[in-house]
């Protein structure tokens, strides 16, 4: 079986367009979340995270493009050119494949004034992602995968199974939402905004702020050479909770089921992590349902932080900014304090990073969950030079 | 007030998609959720829809909702009182 | 190992196949939400979540109620272990319509959480795991058309590294227009009738018609 290498990797958000400026927003504690008034976005003011416009249309105006593009398949392209640019990986080989994240794609199409401005189509998902595939030249038809909030750590997983079996040699795992009224009153429906940004694991938690940005990175059969040191996908899981369509299993069923398979197949134990990247979205029942989860593999001493409080739930893109985010910690061994975290607000103990701190990090476990009962779990491990076998 | 419940009943119904219950079935005092007719979180937000549209009634504060949408009566208790 | 299809279903044009031989028929003038009733009261047991589904889910609770009936899948395999793997073209953009229409006026502005959480795709996976308990690796891909090339391989592996033991996949798609749902239960059993999981022979009973 072939051995998965992270080789480039990109994230846009509110914090910047690329991992480095993200990751210098997060050690300094910068946080993208603003009260924003806009009838387009939401009837009432809302916290929310976004991509700002001028930054966009600036480094969108130095992308080479003949089409117009809708800003979903804007942030998709600029991350994975910008991931791509890291690498030697040739994009138009029928040996890379290029795998896509999201709920809702070009779901702000819907909105009359703005579908005559792209073929109809363009809403569906597969048009959408086709329409990344024609611009990279890609020969592959592109894998979507649309498995709400845990698609990113989905896709990653999925798209490193396809590099174990041998079946690509590349694959590009590009995640991307973008915000739009259709998205915020929906979850406003279920009160589980926040009115403020929102804060992980804390006691005044009061639910979750949606943020929007896309994220790259780029897998691989084979490690960057010149690199000091390489991380790799060790094992994933995912597991249906089979309780609720909307709500997380009070047992974390799961988020624990997930955890074991990605330990399994990483040949590992719960002893060997050293950091967890969790979901953390804020809502009470969430980070109440992963504090058992963790304390059920009796991971409660291991730093945990939630990057949600930086530039909110990215939905689609979640999983796969904050598996960079994770990575950046593992290469530099540091720990990104979890913002909004003052107080303990979950049941279990749990070791809530609140200090940015240096630590060897070897070993660190990301988690997600979302509606439909859906968890997942995926491992990633830091090899230095001359570890790589 | 047993017009407003009888009126509550089939709007309820309506809203929640309670397909194969009559509205003789609900008993008024007896607790939507949980037992009686097994509403869920979605159904209590549902009802919070039904209010503030056919009622305009708003319930900001999840935790009220709870003891406004206890049951039927409960109900119309709170919109009697805030009409 | 040998991974096998042991039963599979098709439904479409008001029209249910099982395992390629026509079961039931209803007449083409029935809409597609009598149709559902239909189904509902001949083949499944009273489940009244059912009413509340957006009719995505639907389809896809009622093909996988009648190919999983008399299985017993989770008596026979570990819940952990039973996957269950959809594919669709439309996503969810009929109910995604129907969500719009409740929002896009500022004067009658009435979004409905039950709506709004079937406009992702996956839940109808959610519906199918927790009727039946299935507990194990679950995704939805998104494609044009129904293409298994995309998913079998990816199956296949799950079952060689052991993470599932039997799961149900296929294809289930719905717009106001149209509607097609086909479901397939692979087991890693060597069968005397089995269909070998591969992409040609899922292609085979996904375009057989009688």
């Amino acid at each position: 079986m072939n051995k998965v290498y992270i080789v480039a990797d990109n994230i846009i958000s509110s914090l910047g367009f690329s991992s480095e400026e993200n990751y210098n927003n997060l050690v300094c504690g910068n946080c993208g979340i603003n009260i924003v008034d806009d009838q387009n976005l939401s009837v009432e003011p809302v916290p929310v995270s976004l991509v700002k416009n001028q930054r966009l249309a600036e480094e969108w105006s130095v992308v080479p493009a003949i089409e117009d593009y809708t800003r979903f398949e804007q942030l998709l392209i600029i991350s994975v050119k910008k991931t791509l640019a890291q690498t030697n990986v040739n994009v138009k080989d029928r040996s890379t494949l290029i795998v896509i994240s999201t709920t809702k794609g070009n779901i702000d199409l819907i909105d009359p004034g703005k579908s005559d401005l792209f073929p109809k189509e363009r809403i569906h998902l597969w048009s959408a992602a086709s329409v990344i595939n024609q611009y990279f030249e890609n020969p592959n038809d592109p894998v979507i995968l649309s498995n709400a909030c845990i698609s990113g750590v989905m896709a990653l997983n999925i798209a490193a199974d396809f590099i174990r079996m041998g079946k690509y040699e590349n694959v590009i795992v590009a995640g991307a939402d973008v915000l739009s009224k259709f998205i915020i009153s929906g979850f406003q429906s279920f009160m589980s905004l926040s009115s403020a940004a929102c804060r992980p694991f804390d006691k005044k938690r009061s639910g979750l702020t949606l943020g929007e940005g896309a994220g790259c990175i780029i897998l691989s059969s084979s490690a960057n050479k010149n690199e000091r040191m390489n991380i790799t996908i060790e094992g994933g899981g995912s597991h249906n909770d089979a309780n609720h369509i909307s709500g997380p299993s009070r047992e974390g069923e799961g988020a624990y089921l997930s955890i074991k398979s990605a330990l399994k197949e990483a040949v590992l134990t719960s002893g060997d992590i050293d950091y967890i990247s969790a979901h953390g979205t804020a809502t009470p029942y969430n980070d109440e349902m992963e504090s058992v989860a963790l304390d059920r593999h009796g991971l409660n001493n291991i730093p945990v932080n939630s990057y949600k409080g930086f530039w909110g739930h990215t939905l689609g893109a979640a999983g796969i900014i904050e598996s960079v985010a994770a990575i950046l910690s593992m290469r530099k061994n540091i720990l990104i304090p979890s913002v909004g975290y003052e107080e303990h607000g979950v049941s279990k103990e749990l070791n809530v990073i609140k200090r940015i701190a240096e630590k060897n990090l070897n070993y660190v476990l990301k988690i997600a969950s979302g509606f439909g009962g859906n968890n997942g779990a995926i491992i990633f491990k830091k090899y230095l030079n001359g570890d790589n076998d | 007030m047993e017009e407003l419940v009888e009126k509550l009943k089939k709007e309820i119904i309506e809203q929640l998609n309670l397909e194969e219950i009559e509205p003789d079935d609900i008993d008024p005092a007896t607790p939507l959720f949980d037992e009686g007719l097994g509403l869920d979180s979605i159904d209590a937000l549902e009802l919070i829809v039904l209010l503030e549209k056919e009622y305009g009634q708003k319930i900001e504060d999840p935790k009220k909702g709870k003891e406004i949408l206890y049951s039927v009566n409960t109900i119309a208790e709170f919109i009697r009182k805030n009409s | 190992m040998e991974i096998t299809i042991s039963k599979y279903i098709k439904i479409e044009n008001n029209t249910i196949w099982l395992n390629g031989e026509k079961v039931f028929s209803a007449g083409p003038d029935t809409d597609f939400g009598t149709f559902m009733k239909v189904l509902y009261r001949r083949y499944a047991v009273k489940y009244l979540k059912f009413f509340k589904m957006d009719n995505l889910s639907k389809l896809g609770f009622l093909a996988s109620e009648i190919l999983l009936a008399g299985q017993g899948l989770v008596k026979h395999y570990p819940n952990d272990k039973i996957g269950v793997f959809l594919s669709n073209s439309n996503s969810t953009l009929d109910i995604d319509q129907q969500y719009y229409d409740l929002i896009k006026d500022s004067d009658n502005y009435f979004p409905s959480p039950a709506l709004f959480v079937y406009t992702l795709p996956n839940i109808m996976i959610g519906e199918i795991c927790i009727k039946n308990k299935f507990r194990g690796e679950s995704a939805t891909f998104i494609m044009k058309e129904y293409d298994p090339n995309i998913t079998v391989d990816y199956i296949k592996n799950l079952f060689l590294q052991n993470k599932i033991k039997v799961c149900i996949a296929g294809f289930v798609d719905y717009t106001k227009d149209n509607y097609d749902a086909f479901l397939y239960l692979a087991e890693n059993t060597e069968l005397l009738n089995g269909i070998a999981h591969n992409a040609e022979n899922i292609n085979n009973l996904y375009y057989q018609r009688e």
